[in-house]
């Protein structure tokens, strides 16, 4: 295991986590200073070309990752941790590009010469998902001790969307046998909330679409998605839904309220980040990870569990 | 587009198996019309790409079978990559429960979901080709379908045959 190495790390937030994903930003912070972890935020970095960079020039998205990596290079890091799951992606796909298609390492060079930064080689930093960082810098032993089964008795489904796992050739650390994720059936997220207390659901959709990248331009089908994750999720018996991704969480709870709204369907399953419920096992109060920023509220939940 | 009337049947089926209230006399006949309305769902996607459903299966399914001939060269097609291996796994898990009328019934509730999820995933796939790929990235491929590839002459309209 490499915990000690992942004591102190480059953090990526992303554009989301300072936006709609500002809970995730707060709680993730908030917990690495529960765990005497220490997140050092990148100085001046940029967007990961996530949204509409890559459908103007893939190249130019690759160099906009790469740039930041370059940055946690120079900062004397050899890992960066990116919580949102499309930052964490895109990181991981610029330095798959940058290491196999030589037109895109050709052109980040260039674009990196032209604004005058070291270009970035790849190999040189590790990125890391916030589930690998708390994983593999904490453990589940140390978790176990710390939350001491404050999360008994709450049934969690884990949601962990479709870009964490995929495409399989660009996380070449999972499906390495035990101790590794699995891209089929993702398990950190269940390990982690289950060394807290809580009883992680058998939960199908797992990995399934929530059809967030059509969010805005075809509301219609994402609600329809996003409510059967959620039915499944009440149908498996979990009160709440766990998230690890900014945009699956948004995703998740606008298009429930819209459910409700357009199709006269209720759910009654709450939607929290991991590092929500993490943080609340380890004490903190709801406030202090953000809940009251949620669109659900889960104040009657949490106090029947005796949380936050 | 494809004939929309496989995924009307398809999700009243699915209706009828998650308003049963007692277990069914034969729950694994019923997870097998699953599968079998998942390749259904499948082939009606390759058909609307102008593929030729294959007929081989993967590790024993042809369910399989299809999604991976539906992933090649559409990796945004892999976003139902576990969704059908659920599919076939709750379907094994239903035939274990032999002597369990109450699990098995539980797990085909469960796999009638995750059928509902292929089916909208599928469905809104046919309306928008897009959808599995991050974050607006469906923008260039509206873009395409806005702009026709070869500009046509006008012409007057032509009633398509009934």
């Amino acid at each position: 295991m490499d915990g000690d190495d992942l004591k102190r790390v480059a953090y990526y937030p992303g554009c989301a986590l300072e936006g709609t994903g500002h809970a995730y930003n707060r709680s993730t912070k908030e917990v690495g200073k529960a765990l005497g972890l220490d997140l050092v935020e990148l100085e001046n970095w940029n967007c990961c070309g996530a949204m509409e960079v890559k459908n103007v020039d893939p190249q130019v998205q690759t160099y906009l990752s790469a740039r930041n990596l370059a940055i946690a290079e120079d900062m004397g890091f050899d890992k960066v941790m990116a919580p949102c799951n499309g930052c964490y992606h895109n990181l991981k796909k610029a330095e798959y590009d940058l290491a196999h298609n030589p037109h895109a390492a050709e052109v980040n060079d260039r674009i990196s010469k032209k604004a005058g930064h070291a270009t970035y080689q790849p190999g040189g930093v590790e990125t890391i998902h916030a589930l690998d960082w708390i994983k593999r810098a904490v453990g589940e032993d140390v978790l176990r001790e710390k939350a001491r089964g404050k999360l008994k008795g709450l049934k969690i489904a884990n949601y962990y969307g479709c870009m964490y796992t995929r495409p399989r050739h660009i996380f070449p650390e999972k499906d390495k046998g035990p101790g590794s994720e699995s891209t089929l059936k993702p398990h950190f997220m269940d390990d982690i909330l289950a060394a807290a207390g809580a009883e992680n659901v058998d939960f199908p959709l797992k990995t399934a679409c929530c059809g967030g990248a059509h969010s805005l331009s075809d509301s219609d089908i994402s609600t329809k998605l996003v409510l059967n994750i959620l039915q499944t999720a009440e149908a498996c018996g979990a009160e709440v839904i766990a998230t690890e991704c900014p945009t699956c969480h948004t995703g998740l709870e606008m298009h429930q309220v819209r459910a409700e709204k357009v199709l006269g369907r209720k759910t009654n399953v709450k939607i929290l980040y991991f590092t929500q419920l993490l943080g609340m096992a380890l004490g903190l109060s709801a406030s202090k990870v953000g809940v009251q920023e949620n669109l659900s509220d889960p104040s009657d939940l949490l106090r029947a569990k005796g949380l936050g | 587009m494809a004939d929309p009337v496989p995924f009307a049947a398809i999700e009243a089926r699915i209706d009828g198996i998650l308003m049963l209230t007692e277990p069914p006399c034969d729950p694994v006949a019923l997870a097998e019309r699953a599968l079998d309305d998942g390749e259904t769902l499948l082939e009606a996607w390759l058909t609307a790409k102008g593929q030729q459903p294959t007929s081989e299966t993967v590790e024993g399914f042809r369910l399989l079978a299809l999604h991976r001939q539906g992933a090649r060269g559409d990796p945004s097609f892999n976003a139902a990559r576990e969704t059908c291996r659920e599919l076939v796994y709750l379907r094994n898990v239903i035939a274990l429960y032999d002597d369990d009328a109450a699990e098995a019934f539980r797990h085909l509730r469960l796999q009638a979901m995750v059928l509902r999820h292929l089916s909208l995933f599928l469905g809104g796939k046919l309306v928008e080709s897009g959808l599995g790929d991050f974050c607006c990235a469906s923008r260039p491929l509206h873009d395409q379908a806005r702009q026709p590839r070869v500009q046509q002459p006008q012409a007057a309209p032509v009633r398509a045959a009934e």
